[in-house]
């Protein structure tokens, strides 16, 4: 068997990061497309994490980059569940096509 | 080396069925649960590459922190109408299509360029006894290489705190 390489960590956050893209674009529901954004920040994190593995095991520039990528997720999610209930309390919906105030 | 393999790959499988199961199930709660899944393989990931101190971030961060922000807003919000109503926006067919181009797109250019990543491959080594931890680098780095943007993630918190605090008060 292949030894697993820096080849299969792309391939895997690739694909994570298509699964993100199709909860985005797809769902309706304003949580799970808060939830699919968090799957793509976690895809880029793998990514950043596997180079800095592949420069060596004393390399750590990667691995401090996907912290701040974690404290930008946190930071986003906040302020996005904040707006969540403030949109909830006006228009009483979640679903992100029922927004359309600024839609003509 | 087999048995790094087969972790590999079971992580990578609960990375990606949760990450599905994420985005097609009905209940919000049932999404949160598998993200949860998906997170935690992320974080065995971060493991299996040496990334100790990521590995704890992620999981008391992510697993422990942001999932339940998310279980409080889904209990705060009611989702019971949302549950009932169609999942699929009207454009998914086309944004399946999207993002399959781009699927094959990017599969087609990590099959062929998968020689590149190989420049890398032989920094391959194994810790010397008696050096620094991760921890201990990463924190080096941290507080050496990158304070001012360590400095500036911390005013974006304060910003974040406040303006989600602001916009979840019933009267400003």
């Amino acid at each position: 068997m292949h030894p697993i390489t820096t080849v299969h960590y792309m391939a895997l956050s690739a694909a994570l990061l298509l699964i993100g893209t199709v909860g985005v674009l797809t769902r309706r529901n304003i949580v799970v497309v808060l939830m699919s954004i968090e799957l793509i920040l976690n895809a880029v994190n793998i990514n950043l994490v596997a180079f800095s593995h592949a420069f060596g095991a004393d390399h750590v520039h990667g691995q401090v980059f996907a912290i701040f990528v974690i404290a930008d997720a946190v930071a986003e999610t906040a302020v996005a569940l904040g707006i969540l209930i403030a949109l909830f309390r006006n228009k009483e919906t979640v679903l992100a096509d029922e927004i359309d105030l600024l839609k003509w | 080396m087999l048995i790094d393999t087969v972790f590999f790959y079971f992580f990578a499988l609960m990375t990606l069925a949760g990450g599905v199961l994420t985005i097609t199930r009905r209940s919000a709660v049932h999404s949160a649960i598998s993200l949860v899944v998906s997170l935690l393989g992320v974080a065995g990931l971060y493991l299996m590459q040496k990334a100790e101190f990521l590995f704890a971030v992620q999981i008391i961060l992510y697993v422990g922190g942001i999932m339940v922000l998310f279980l409080f807003v889904i209990m705060l919000v009611n989702l019971d109408e949302a549950a009932k109503a169609r999942q699929f926006n009207g454009q998914w067919l086309i944004a399946l299509a999207a993002v399959a181009a781009v699927g094959a797109v990017g599969g087609w250019f990590l099959y062929h360029g998968r020689g590149a990543f190989r420049i890398a491959e032989p920094a391959y080594r194994a810790i010397a006894p008696g050096t620094a931890g991760n921890t201990e680098r990463v924190a080096d780095s941290l507080f050496q290489d990158y304070l001012l943007p360590f400095e500036i993630v911390s005013v974006l918190l304060l910003v974040a705190v406040v303006g989600s605090v602001i916009m979840a008060k019933k009267r400003i």
